[in-house]
């Protein structure tokens, strides 16, 4: 194998890697644009929808590998995703909304708290064991040029494309997309303009959730689904959300993306030892903060008296 | 069942502490700092190493875990503070981690994830105080609470604790009015963080070993709970909710029910706790003293 076959590779592993990454930050993102807020339990949320796939899929998918496994899988999907979208507004709505006027660390610490019931609750449920997610199809790694890439691999990439562009367009082209972006400039005035903006902040979170139990779903694959998978997943996801902007939809994108590359390249090219990996997320947190805190595709936001 | 409570009340002390510096850095700078784990971690393993590996004494190792927490204290909060609150939680939260991850991973020193066993028990004036005599690290632990509780109350009452507040209401106005808000930012930070650096090195003493497993996400959470289910900015308050916070978690044991009731349950109760006062009483049980604070921060209307 060349150094370039093996550049490629980890290439490779650094974008699905960050492709998951992006996902998930793309729900911290949204969610802070809008209400200026971390969601800490974004991250349970995964790991919620994950199990609800996870059950789905066990009680649809037949023994033999075929057509219908991979159909199964994306019908599981689906179901995480709507559960865990159903989830996200209920959190907002009990959790959060009768927050909205109180001080900035009061909503914070009530989604430390729905964070802790989360993953508690599933623990509690449904045991502390991590369950193994069936490959819906053959995952023999392909060997293209030296490089070796598993169909999961192929399947992330596409998920996180499609996912990543029909937001994209969600935001920028549709009528929801525009009261979503006035919402998170101005709240207020768009209220004025006549924008549900209650509604429209359901739905962001309901968009968010669904984007993170996705993630969560690809990612069980290798990972395997347990109650506390969506914590440092979840963590390595808003710095990477941080890095590029955070409120910054294509900001996200860059941060996975990046973030997945950075901790793939630092273990394999700078050494650094496979078990201080989640370090390096952190450490490039504190790097951006110091340098860009506005992060790499941020704006400068003056603060006001 | 004696025994049982004095337990309780022990780690009461130990967790008192701990919420203590919270309290300044949360209830008094209205920072959201979720890493008392680390720093209750760091504090643990200097008594641990230095007694077990250097044969260093108990009460030399006290403030050496203090001036060691404070120093990681300094270095977190060097670069975070400068920022808004919200990437604190999170950078915090990181540092915890990573903590831990060390903790894990540097075997030579740490001795990975079997952790660090055997430390020497201590004596007072020729009193024995161990895990065996109880009613002896009881007072001890006690006497580091009501030291803790002295130095800090004094601390937030004196022009660095109305400075403290001046941040927690409105930034901007304390820097105009003089106050290097970083500054003050981390000190409160590094004074938060030895204090739990001390209450680590007595719960060391008091388990006799430290292990990694020991300081997870968890405990920084039951520390946050105590200060917000006491009331923040108010140090009697937060030692009361220690007292709660502990109380529950030791219930399903102290009533016999501990294999009918899952671990998972005082741990689901923690976080409804962190929910139902945000939404119901954000000032805590007690509530902040009222002395110098017209108009308590959570009253404001906060509007943007």
């Amino acid at each position: 194998m060349g150094s370039s076959a093996e550049f490629f590779q980890h290439l490779m592993n650094g974008m699905t890697l960050g492709g998951i990454y992006a996902l998930i930050a793309l729900g911290y993102t949204m969610v802070y644009g809008i209400l200026k807020f971390i969601n800490f339990a974004h991250g349970d949320i995964l790991m919620v929808g994950s199990y609800i796939g996870l059950f789905t899929f066990d009680a649809i998918r037949g023994q033999t590998l075929g057509p219908w496994t991979i159909v199964a899988f994306f019908i599981a999907m689906l179901a995480g995703m709507l559960f865990s979208a159903g989830l996200g507004m209920a959190i907002e709505r009990i959790a959060y909304k009768p927050l909205r006027k109180a001080t900035r660390l009061a909503p914070l610490l009530s989604a430390i708290g729905v964070s802790f019931i989360l993953s508690n609750m599933a623990a509690w449920m449904w045991g502390t064991k991590s369950r193994k997610l069936e490959y819906p199809f053959d995952n023999t790694p392909l060997h293209i040029g030296g490089v070796s890439i598993t169909p999961h691999q192929i399947l992330i990439l596409i998920v996180v494309i499609v996912m990543m562009v029909s937001l994209k367009l969600f935001v920028d082209k549709s009528r929801i997309g525009k009261a979503m972006r006035a919402t998170s400039l101005d709240q207020d005035t768009a209220k004025l303009m006549g924008i549900k903006a209650d509604r429209i902040i359901a739905i962001t979170f309901a968009i968010g959730s669904a984007l993170a139990a996705t993630a969560g779903f690809l990612i069980a694959l290798e990972i395997k689904v347990y109650p506390s998978m969506g914590t440092m997943t979840g963590l390595k996801a808003f710095v990477a959300a941080v890095v590029g902007g955070i409120g910054n939809i294509s900001g996200a994108m860059l941060g996975g993306i990046l973030l997945g590359l950075l901790e793939t390249f630092g273990v394999a090219l700078l050494g650094i030892p496979y078990g201080l990996r989640d370090t390096i997320a952190f450490v490039a947190l504190i790097i951006i903060l110091l340098v860009k805190p506005e992060g790499l595709l941020g704006k400068v936001e003056k603060e006001k008296v | 069942m004696l025994n049982f409570i004095l337990l309780i009340l022990i780690y009461t002390g130990i967790y008192a502490l701990m919420a203590i510096g919270q309290n300044l850095i949360t209830g008094y700078v209205g920072l959201l700092s979720l890493t008392q784990a680390g720093f209750f971690a760091i504090g643990s393993y200097v008594t641990a190493i230095l007694s077990v590996t250097y044969g260093i004494d108990f009460w030399i190792t006290i403030p050496l875990a203090a001036i060691v927490a404070g120093f990681f204290g300094l270095v977190i909060g060097l670069p975070t503070l400068r920022l808004k609150g919200d990437y604190l939680a999170i950078a915090t939260l990181g540092f915890g981690e990573i903590v831990r991850n060390i903790l894990n991973n540097w075997d030579k020193v740490t001795n990975g994830p079997m952790g660090i066993q055997r430390i020497p028990m201590i004596s007072v004036f020729g009193v024995r105080v161990s895990p065996y005599e109880k009613w002896g690290f009881l007072v001890l632990v006690w006497l580091f609470v009501l030291v803790g509780y002295l130095l800090f109350e004094r601390l937030a009452k004196s022009r660095i604790g109305r400075a403290l507040e001046a941040i927690r209401e409105d930034e901007i106005a304390a820097s105009s009015m003089g106050i290097n808000t970083t500054r003050y930012k981390v000190w409160a930070f590094v004074f938060g963080a030895a204090i739990a650096g001390v209450a680590g090195s007595l719960q060391a003493e008091f388990i006799l070993s430290v292990t990694p497993g020991a300081f997870t996400f968890m405990v920084s959470i039951m520390v946050l709970c105590m200060v917000v289910l006491g009331g923040m900015g108010n140090f009697k308050a937060v030692i009361l909710g220690a007292f709660l916070i502990q109380f529950i978690s030791y219930f399903p044991q102290l009533v016999g029910l501990s294999n009918v009731i899952p671990p998972q349950f005082k741990q689901v109760l923690f976080g409804l706790i962190l929910v139902i006062m945000m939404i119901w009483r954000p000032q805590g049980i007690l509530g902040r003293e009222k002395r110098n604070a017209p108009g308590s921060f959570f009253r404001k209307g906060g509007r943007s």
